[in-house]
């Protein structure tokens, strides 16, 4: 009701003012008729109805709520001051868009990597059933969300009493199509209950069931949504729809729904096939991530407690098989518990979600000095409208009144600028997306917006506006309108305390500032330290090449021929300088490791098989001893060329050459002696910020377990473009059931560095912009002090103080004010520093010279804000400066 | 309720309503005329009177006022309420009479 009367006050108030025009025309007629004339019947009418303006405004109170329309009128003043001045507007706005928008984005990404639940039914009752601990790098790993081997599977299936149903998946690539259009796409393996479990319902046909989980080869697949739009044309399921997956025509029975991207937050499946389980399981291959839903009444913490209790039960029933006896009782120890699954798994989220709360920090520090910027802006803007303020309280407004007035302005820049922030931010977190991902592994992230993204974004569009908007208004509002009026433009010297604030802010943004450009050097630097790292190889001018010659049909025993034959055809393109194999490429990630007994020392050492060119191709030297030869072969002694960390750790003193070490045994790596024939320099191993750990290289040609794949190093003065090229080319000529995939090493390595050149790039970014800011800021509140007591500069000029000591005065006060600032900073700096370490190579967070380098960029450029105002105090004409205003 | 009393027999608009009530009072209840519009805006939002424009008794246009069948209750209700509060005072002002 009352709204309805709200909206149609306009409305009545024309109708009771005609109304009222008729009582007095009613009225003059009647007095009229008695006898006055016209004028006097008028006004006689008049005096009886009273005051016909007080009537209207009385029942319009009656319509309407006051403090709305009077918001209201708020609103429409404040458009107007905005619209007549329009500079400061349009800076306030976009810094705040700038600040709200970079939040915003960083925000989103976090919430979608970090916080959203899975699109599945009651996320949260999902847990993750996991080693505690983890395998602890025993068999063969496929990551650390899935570390349960598929006999230890069988065995949770038959008994999960916490839970109302559990799943097992994994994550395999499948290969779609053949010949011209073959291609790899990512492919999820999945037991027959997960999509019951999870609750996930058919887009079209239906979802796999344990029905079709038993036949072996699997015969039946779902595909995902994204994959059924592109690649079949959205066309409707039946009993034709086939796809050729993995070699053979798989009957395809449904489509996920366009929000079920998997459970790995970061990534996505096309694909998902049914698991098979082959008669004999392998029982040292940890691949499957197993869930279950939680049954009502369970907890984690109470389905862990019943979990630890089956373990040593599963433990026994799978035990580990082909190990030493340590190994084995190692793996009779693990318990299982239970883990919060409602936010899916991901290797993105472990990546980067340091690096994404410090950017989080970092944002809102830069947010925090655009706020104190505006603060500064509005403040110095309230002065000049201090005396437009000082009629209005002179003339009864109340003081609420005046400060929502100006509240009420600050909301609106507020808005105003988180409109244009979130809008900045779409664009920002699809550009970051776009940056993290690279041609290797694209990254799958909807990083939209959600209420969580809303109402973070009206948080702190709120919490800037209290920042910015309150001290001014109350400022402001408490000006007493005698003094203002009277000292209103004059450019006497106001106290020291009215200042105070402004220098509070500006020693704030300054001390942030020198935080986040300290940051922002850190990174940058840790960066450089990475790529100019020498990683004691070759990186420059190697073309990585992956061969795979699983169609060659060629046997076991002759597989070292062929790829000594390939090597040899590679070795022959003009512009190639050497060629190497080897079963573990360096510093791209992944490692080879073998628990190793050598004389009475146990422990583990990564292992790689290389052909005898290895070291020279990467410019590995050797210390001592030799290298390989073609003449150790599968028929003689094992030999094995170690790095010197391996000799400081296990062979303290001894000369290392002719020792021997036996390879703990493993399936398909029966336990073997090595003898070392020679020491090789250190180099790194899996990626360039490891410590250096124990590594053996073992010749190629006794690689126990040759596959019809291998890696080749080619070194080469070319591109690497040009090198993947011809490698194609010429092997493709001659082997052309070959499959052949070519990459820069060196972009390789970059890849993986992805994250330090983010942070690098952003942080800098975001350092400079703050650095910047408390620039401005500075330079505002010392150019506005020199207005503000231009008065006082005259009058010492006059008196005969020359430039010099003018410019020395202003310039003390800015010193002060950098100097406290700077002094914060440091001690800031090096306390939020320590969040940072981890993520820092090759540096210390307290490093000096970052810190000196800082300190002198920001100072230096701290003076020179400073000086242009002092400056332009000195060329104070006296004459002018005391006759204005 | 003295404004509910005034149109009970008939609709009739402002100017008259005003005059009815300071007539039949015997000028005893004299206001200003104009106030008599902001009770009459209340009255209507609440439903008690409703209104129209008519023409007057010597055709200009005014608006008209009647009562609606909630104001016609609403009328008893408070007429016997004042009654009841007369009697309670004069018994309180004159209780030999009795």
């Amino acid at each position: 009701m009352s709204w309805i009367r709200f909206l149609r006050r306009r409305h009545w108030d024309e109708e009771r003012s005609k109304e009222i025009e008729g009582y007095l025309e009613i009225e003059t007629a009647d007095n009229i008729a008695r006898g006055m004339t016209p004028g006097d019947a008028a006004d006689a009418a008049r005096r009886k109805f009273g005051n016909t303006t007080l009537i209207r405004e009385e029942i319009y109170r009656m319509n309407t709520v006051t403090w709305l329309e009077s918001i209201g009128q708020d609103l429409r003043h404040d458009l107007r001051t905005m619209l007549a001045n329009p500079g400061f507007s349009l800076i306030a706005i976009l810094s705040l868009a700038l600040g709200i928008g970079a939040n915003t984005a960083i925000f989103q990404l976090l919430n979608a990597v970090r916080l959203r639940s899975l699109p599945v039914r009651n996320p949260h009752e999902l847990a993750q059933i996991k080693i505690v601990g983890g395998n602890h790098g025993m068999g063969l790993n496929d990551g650390p969300d899935f570390d349960i081997t598929r006999p230890m599977w069988e065995e949770i299936r038959r008994d999960h009493s916490p839970f109302s149903g559990v799943f097992a998946w994994g994550q395999k690539n499948v290969a779609v199509g053949e010949g011209k259009d073959f291609q790899e796409v990512p492919g999820i393996v999945v037991s027959g209950d997960f999509f019951r479990v999870l609750g996930v319902e058919p887009w079209r046909g239906r979802l796999l069931a344990p029905e079709d989980e038993h036949s072996c080869p699997e015969s039946t697949a779902v595909v995902g949504y994204a994959f059924w739009e592109s690649k079949l044309g959205g066309r409707e399921i039946d009993s034709n729809t086939k796809l050729f997956l993995d070699g053979q025509f798989k009957q395809i029975v449904g489509v996920t729904p366009p929000s079920f991207f998997g459970l790995a937050v970061g990534e996505r499946f096309d694909i998902a096939l049914p698991e098979c389980m082959p008669k004999q399981l392998s029982r040292n291959v940890f691949e499957e991530s197993v869930m279950g839903r939680l049954k009502p009444g369970w907890t984690l913490a109470t389905a862990s407690a019943q979990l630890e209790g089956m373990s040593a039960g599963i433990m026994a029933a799978t035990e580990i098989t082909g190990y030493d006896s340590s190994t084995v009782q190692r793996y009779r120890q693990f318990k299982l518990a239970a883990y919060p699954a409602s936010n899916g798994v991901s290797d993105l989220r472990r990546a980067y979600d340091s690096s994404l709360t410090l950017l989080m920090a970092i944002t809102g520090l830069v947010l925090l000095i655009a706020c104190a910027n505006l603060a500064n802006l509005m403040l110095a803007r309230a002065s000049t409208r201090e005396r437009e303020i000082a009629v209005r309280l002179a003339l009864g407004a109340a003081r609420t009144r005046v400060l929502r007035q100006l509240m009420v302005e600050s909301s609106l820049l507020a808005v105003i600028g988180a409109a244009a922030g979130i809008g900045l931010a779409q664009l920002l977190s699809r550009a970051l997306v776009l940056s993290l991902s690279n041609e290797g592994d694209s990254i799958t992230l909807s990083a939209g917006i959600d209420w969580r993204v809303l109402l973070f974004a009206a948080g702190v569009a709120t919490l800037t506006c209290v920042v910015f908007g309150m001290a001014p208004s109350l400022r402001a509002s408490n000006a007493d309108p005698v003094t203002a009026m009277k000292s209103g433009g004059r450019g006497m010297t106001t106290g020291r305390e009215r200042f105070s604030f402004q220098r509070a802010m500006v020693v704030t943004q300054i001390s942030v500032s020198l935080v986040l450009l300290v940051g922002a050097l850190l990174f940058v630097r840790s960066f450089h330290n990475l790529v100019t790292f020498n990683p004691g190889m070759r990186e420059e001018g190697i073309t990585l090449a992956f061969i795979g010659f699983q169609k060659s049909n060629i046997s076991h025993d002759h597989l070292e021929g062929l790829k000594r034959e390939l090597v040899d055809e590679v070795r022959s393109i003009p512009g190639v300088l050497n060629v190497a194999t080897t079963t573990h490429v360096p510093l791209i990630g992944g490692s080879w490791g073998h628990q190793i007994t050598i004389g009475k020392m146990e422990g583990g050492a990564h292992f790689t098989w290389a052909s005898p060119e290895y070291f020279e191709t990467m410019g590995i030297p050797l210390v001592s001893g030799r290298g390989f030869t073609d003449t150790d072969t599968m028929a003689s002694q094992r030999v094995a060329v170690v790095n010197q960390t391996f000799v400081r750790r296990f062979l303290n003193g001894i000369d290392p050459i002719g020792q021997t070490l036996r390879t703990h045994p493993e399936p398909g790596y029966p336990s073997t002696i090595y003898q070392i024939v020679g020491v090789m320099a250190d180099s790194k191993y899996e990626n360039l910020r490891d410590e250096t750990t124990p590594f053996v290289i073992a010749p190629s040609t006794q690689f126990p377990d040759q596959r019809p794949n291998t890696a080749m190093m080619i070194h080469s003065g070319l591109p690497a473009a040009v090198i993947a090229d011809s490698v194609k080319h010429s092997l493709g000529e001659k082997h052309p059931e070959i499959v052949v995939y070519a990459t820069s090493f060196q972009t390789r390595i970059r890849n993986g560095l992805l994250r330090d050149r983010l942070m690098a790039m952003l942080s800098g970014f975001f350092g400079l912009l703050a650095a910047l800011l408390g620039m401005l800021g500075l330079y505002g509140v010392i150019s506005y002090l020199v207005t503000q007591r231009r008065n006082e500069i005259g009058i010492r000029i006059a008196l005969g103080a020359n430039r010099g000591q003018v410019v020395r005065m202003v310039m003390r006060e800015a010193g002060l004010l950098l100097a406290i600032g700077v002094m914060i900073g440091s001690g800031l700096s090096l306390v939020a520093g320590r969040t940072a370490e981890s993520l820092l190579f090759g540096l210390k967070s307290s490093d000096p010279l970052t810190l000196g380098c800082a300190i002198g960029l920001l100072v230096g450029v701290g003076v020179l804000a400073s000086f242009i105002p002092a400056q332009r105090a000195s060329k104070l004409d006296p004459m002018t400066a005391l006759r204005s205003d | 309720m003295l404004i509910l009393q005034a149109i009970a027999p008939g609709p009739a608009h402002g100017h008259t309503i005003a005059n009815v009530i300071e007539h039949r009072s015997e000028d005893v209840l004299l206001v200003e005329h104009g106030s008599l519009y902001p009770a009459l805006h209340r009255l209507e939002d609440r439903g008690w009177i409703a209104s129209f424009w008519g023409t007057s008794e010597n055709n200009r246009k005014a608006r008209y006022y009647r009562l609606t069948a909630t104001g016609r209750k609403q009328l008893c209700v408070e007429t016997s309420r004042w009654e009841r509060v007369v009697r309670a005072v004069n018994q309180v002002l004159r209780p030999a009479e009795e």
